[in-house]
């Protein structure tokens, strides 16, 4: 993809408070005052206004970048603020639409920002990305990523791709016109639960600042044509062992995106492993049986002998706990069975449901017929009973 | 002898290692040898059937396999096979 596929605008020349303001990029050869003009000229959609979209949007916002979309229907926690750096403390409740026009509109009062407060989906995302050159995929959900994929084949837009978990990114460009796209790399989305993207999550705070950049980076080469863009490659990024490496990516034939053109319609996948991640998979394993966390403070307020058992991990035990609970972290369930009484109930608790759930099915498969699950987890519990117990 | 490298995520299952060498002249036949050793690693590199899943990619060096012949292809002492699954965080 070059400059030259990108279309082609009115445009008019700089204006002097431009030239100083770009004059670092006006003495780069590689971009020079013909590419901040295409800068200024482009219109580029970031679809999500969180972890990625935070520095693609700041960055790209900083580089004269004359029209940006935001597509997101958040409002920002205080959660959010480890990496989310387009939002501050004193946005905590506020539209990040809002709390992203504001900050943008300082860093550079030339940017048009254009919001949509909504969940991109098969019956919006058309109509949203009409007009723009370029679209930034900074979801969180696998099935948002296949709708933007299929959206910028469809629509013949490049998709500067990036993705994150807790020490692994990984970037790209897909959907040009002759490089592939998403499903050529990964064909359909892993069912809840098989890939570890929900239960055992995290995120190295900076990381989603390295990749985000580096989505910024390629829709500005993009725009000004300069060098040369990651698309048929995958950028790998290791920022735990300090490995960046590319990869091949090729475009396949047999894609039902760009190969085949099977796919012809935009659809809505089952939403997966979006945060807030647990919540979902509680819906999952909804069949178990469960105890309100209120009835379980009850039944010990009365001197019952539960045997309460903690299936998070130690990390997260170390956090916050409920008292009297015992931890054996779900990969270590089926090895220490022989720790519980088939005697004595057993109520089994995560953080919000999901691997409890998982648990209480493995316990009563195992034998164990007195077994439930703490509806909501700890999180519920921290909210209904025992306040004192941080949330994570 | 090849090594298998694996994304810091699936490390939990190799007990924090996260290049593993391994014995085998096909891709399949590394697998196998990695998977004898760390045995949680398995339903995370392919299905129930042997099969490649859609959402998890193995590289031969920079090439993905599926373009070269699969968990068929060659390996040869030098090589490095990487697990690149996919991730959504954003």
């Amino acid at each position: 993809m070059t400059a030259a596929t990108l279309p082609e605008r009115a445009t008019g020349d700089l204006a002097p408070d431009e030239y100083l303001r770009y004059s670092r990029h006006l003495i780069l050869p590689e971009i020079g005052i013909e590419g901040q003009r295409r800068l200024r000229q482009a219109r580029v959609l970031l679809v999500g206004a969180g972890g990625l979209g935070s520095p693609a949007a700041l960055y790209l916002a900083a580089a004269g970048v004359g029209t940006l979309g935001l597509v997101d229907f958040d409002a920002v926690d205080a959660s959010n603020l480890q990496r989310q750096i387009l939002h501050g403390t004193a946005d905590i409740g506020r539209s990040k639409l809002d709390s992203a026009r504001d900050r943008l509109h300082d860093i550079n009062p030339h940017v048009h920002v254009e919001g949509f407060p909504v969940r991109l989906s098969a019956d919006n995302a058309r109509e949203i990305a009409e007009g723009f050159d370029v679209i930034v995929d900074g979801t969180d959900n696998f099935a948002t990523r296949y709708l933007v994929n299929d959206l910028c084949v469809l629509r013949n837009v490049p998709n500067v791709y990036g993705s994150i978990f807790r020490f692994d990114g990984q970037a790209s460009v897909f959907a040009t016109a002759d490089g592939p796209c998403y499903r050529c790399l990964y064909r359909e989305p892993p069912p809840a639960g098989l890939v570890p993207a929900c239960a055992e999550g995290g995120v190295l705070g900076v990381l989603p600042g390295l990749v985000g950049t580096i989505q910024a980076t390629e829709a500005i080469k993009l725009i000004t044509g300069a060098g040369t863009t990651l698309i048929g490659r995958l950028l790998l990024v290791d920022a735990l062992h300090w490995r960046l490496r590319t990869v091949r990516v090729q475009r396949d034939p047999s894609c039902p995106a760009c190969g085949t053109r099977t796919i012809t319609d935009l659809t809505d996948a089952v939403q997966l492993c979006a945060a807030p991640a647990e919540v979902e998979l509680d819906a999952i394993f909804a069949a178990v049986p469960e105890i309100e966390p209120a009835a379980l403070s009850a039944r010990l307020a009365s001197g019952e002998s539960l045997d309460i058992v903690d299936v998070r991990e130690p990390y997260e035990f170390a956090i916050a706990r409920i008292e009297g609970a015992r931890l054996i972290p779900l990969a270590a369930l089926e090895h220490r069975l022989d720790e519980l009484s088939r005697d004595r109930e057993i109520i089994v608790h995560c953080k919000a449901g999901g691997r409890s759930a998982q648990a209480v099915k493995r316990l009563r498969a195992a034998g164990f017929t007195r077994v439930l699950n703490l509806a909501g987890g700890i999180e519920r519990w921290s909210h209904d009973v025992d306040p004192k117990v941080p949330r994570y | 002898m090849p090594v298998l490298s694996l994304p810091s995520v699936l490390t939990s299952l190799t007990g924090g290692v996260h290049t593993i060498p391994a014995t085998g002249t096909t891709v399949a036949e590394a697998l196998d040898d990695v998977v004898r050793r760390f045995p949680g690693l398995s339903p995370r590199l392919r299905d129930e059937h042997g099969e490649p899943y859609p959402f998890v990619t193995i590289y031969l060096n920079d090439e993905d396999i599926r373009f070269i012949g699969g968990f068929g292809a060659a390996v040869q002492a030098t090589d490095e096979l990487s697990v690149v699954p996919a991730v959504a965080g954003g």
